[in-house]
C-alpha cells in the first residue's frame, strides 16, 4: 500500500502544485484593475467570442462526422476515424504550420481563394476561430461517437415503425439520447478552443483585439507586465474549473 | 516559454547529440541566451557544438534569467533589457558588443513596389511588427512616430525572428526588422533621421557555475573573431 501512495500522492502534488503556485502569485488586490485593463478585457472578449464560435464549427461540422463514424459501416472508417482524431495528439503549432500550408497567402487553398469572401483567413479573427475548431472539434467528435454507438438501435427502430422519418427519428429519440455525452464533448471542445495557443500563434498571429486571445495574451504579458499575465490565468483557470463543475455528473461524481 | 523550451532543447541535443565528428572541447559547454537577431552571429563565432544557445526576444530573456534560468551569459538587443539584470544584480557589468540599424524587410524582388516608411500605411499592405515589449517592436514604434506613419499591422509577433519569418512565408508583404534580419527576403533601408540604432550589450552572469568559459566567449565575441563575424552578418561596430 504505502508503495504506491507515495507516487500516487507526488502525482497529486505535481498536478496540484502549479494550480497553488499561480494561486500564491496572484496579484489579489488589484486583481481586478488587471482585469478591467483595455487589454485584458479585449483577449476576454476576443477569446470567449472565438472559442464560442470554434464550439459552433465543431456542432455544425462534428456532430454529422460523429454520426457517420457511428453509424455509416464503409471501407476506411477506421483510417478516416484516426485521422480526425489526430489533432488531439498532434503538437498544435504543427497544426498551426498546415494550416498555413493550406489556406496561407502560398497554401494550396489560399494561394486561388485568397480574394474571396471570407478569406484571408491568417491574421484573422476567422483564422483564429479555425485554428481553434481545427485542435478542439476531436473532443466533440470522440465523445459523440460513443454516446451515438451505445445508443440501442431498438429505440430509433421502434420511432420508424411508428412513422417517423429520418430528421424527426433524430431529433426527438436520438439526440435525447446522447445529449448527455454530446453536452461533455461540447464541453471539453470549448474549454480546449479556450486554451489553444500553438496553432493559433502560429496561424493567426498575435494583434490585440484581433487575434490575441487569453493565452497569447498571457505569454505575452508574462515578460513585460507579469501581474496582468497571471490575473488573466486566474481568469482562464477559473473558467476551466467551471467547465470541470459542470461534467461533475459525468467524472466527479463518480465513485 | 514553450519556444524557448524547445531551442534549449534543441541546443542541448546539439551539443550532446553530434557522433564525435567535432571533437568535443575540453571545456564546459556554457549556456547563452542571446537576442533572437543575433542567432546567425553566434552560430558562426561559436558553433552549437560548443555552446547551448537559447534565442529569444529580449524580454523574454530578462524573464529567464530573473527566473533563475542556468544561463553563464546573457546577450540583449538594447540596454534597458540588460540595465534590468544590473539593477537586479545578476550580471556582471555588461559591455557593448555590437550596433544594428533598422530596415523595411520586403518579399524578394520587392513585388508589393515599398519604397519607403509612408508605404507601410497604404491599406493595401500587410504589415507585421515586432510586440512593442521587445526591443525591435519599440524600436519600430519610435521609427513609425518619428517618420508621423501610421500603421495598422496585421500582427505583433513576440520578437524579431517571427517578424522576418511571416515575410519570408509570403503572409505579410513588408515589416520593420533589424537590418541584419532581412535574410533571404529583400530590403528597402530607413533613412538616417527617422532611423534607429540599436546597441548590443553583453553580460556574465552572476551565477555561472562556469565563469572562465563565460569569460572567454564575451572576450571571443568582443575580440578581432567576433568583430569579424558581426560585420559579415552586417552588425556595426559598437
Amino acid at each position: 500500500m504505502k508503495r504506491v501512495a507515495v507516487p500516487a500522492a507526488l502525482g497529486v502534488a505535481l498536478m496540484v502544485l502549479p494550480l497553488a503556485g499561480l494561486l500564491q502569485h496572484a496579484p489579489w488586490s488589484n486583481l481586478w484593475t488587471e482585469l478591467a485593463s483595455d487589454q485584458g478585457l479585449a483577449a476576454l472578449r476576443l477569446s470567449l467570442v472565438c472559442s464560442l464560435g470554434a464550439l459552433g464549427v465543431a456542432l455544425v461540422l462534428g456532430v454529422p462526422l460523429a454520426w457517420v463514424l457511428a453509424r455509416v459501416p464503409f471501407p476506411g472508417r477506421a483510417l478516416v476515424r484516426a485521422l480526425v482524431t489526430l489533432p488531439m495528439v498532434l503538437p498544435p503549432v504543427v497544426g498551426g504550420v498546415g494550416l498555413l500550408g493550406v489556406f496561407g497567402r502560398r497554401g494550396f487553398l489560399g494561394r486561388h481563394f485568397g480574394s474571396w469572401p471570407g478569406f484571408p483567413l491568417p491574421f484573422t479573427t476567422r483564422g483564429v476561430v479555425l485554428a481553434q475548431a481545427f485542435v478542439a472539434m476531436p473532443f466533440l467528435v470522440v465523445a459523440a461517437e460513443a454516446g451515438l454507438r451505445q445508443l440501442d438501435a431498438r429505440y430509433e427502430d421502434a420511432a420508424a415503425t411508428l412513422g417517423a422519418g429520418p430528421w424527426r427519428r433524430f431529433r426527438t429519440v436520438t439526440l435525447p439520447l446522447v445529449a448527455p455525452s454530446l453536452a461533455a464533448g461540447a464541453a471539453l471542445c470549448w474549454a480546449r478552443a479556450l486554451g489553444e495557443f500553438g496553432a493559433t500563434i502560429t496561424f493567426a498571429g498575435s494583434l490585440p483585439g484581433r487575434t490575441r486571445t487569453l493565452p497569447t495574451a498571457i505569454y505575452a504579458d508574462l515578460q513585460t507586465r507579469p501581474d496582468a499575465a497571471v490575473a488573466l490565468s486566474v481568469v482562464l483557470l477559473g473558467m476551466s474549473l467551471a467547465v470541470l463543475v459542470a461534467l461533475r455528473g459525468r467524472w466527479l461524481g463518480a465513485r | 516559454m514553450r519556444r524557448a523550451a524547445a531551442v534549449l532543447l534543441a541546443g542541448a541535443a546539439a551539443a550532446t547529440g553530434c557522433g564525435g565528428s567535432p571533437p568535443a572541447p575540453r571545456t564546459a559547454t556554457i549556456t547563452v541566451l542571446a537576442a533572437a537577431s543575433l542567432t546567425e552571429a553566434f552560430d558562426d563565432l561559436v558553433p552549437a557544438a560548443h555552446a547551448r544557445y537559447s534565442f529569444a526576444g529580449s524580454q523574454q530573456l530578462v524573464a529567464q534569467v530573473t527566473a533563475g534560468a542556468p544561463a553563464d551569459v546573457v546577450a540583449t538587443a538594447d540596454a534597458g533589457s540588460m540595465a534590468q539584470l544590473v539593477q537586479a544584480g545578476l550580471v556582471d557589468p555588461p559591455r557593448d558588443f555590437a550596433r544594428n540599424r533598422l530596415a523595411i524587410a520586403v518579399e524578394p524582388g520587392n513585388p508589393r513596389r515599398v519604397q519607403g516608411l509612408a508605404d507601410l500605411a497604404r491599406p493595401d499592405l500587410k504589415v507585421v511588427l515586432a510586440d512593442p515589449s521587445v526591443p525591435a517592436g519599440r524600436y519600430a514604434r519610435q521609427i513609425l512616430d518619428r517618420a508621423g506613419v501610421t500603421v495598422r499591422p496585421i500582427s505583433l509577433e513576440l520578437d524579431v525572428k517571427a517578424v522576418a519569418a511571416k515575410v519570408a512565408a509570403g503572409e505579410a508583404d513588408a515589416a520593420i526588422v533589424y537590418a541584419t534580419d532581412v535574410g533571404r527576403a529583400g530590403s528597402v533601408a530607413i533613412p538616417d533621421d527617422a532611423n534607429v540604432v540599436a546597441t548590443y550589450p553583453v553580460a556574465v552572469v552572476k551565477a555561472t557555475t562556469h565563469r572562465a568559459e563565460a569569460q572567454a566567449f564575451v572576450d571571443r565575441l568582443l575580440g578581432p573573431a567576433g568583430r569579424a563575424v558581426l560585420a559579415a552578418r552586417g552588425f556595426l561596430a559598437p
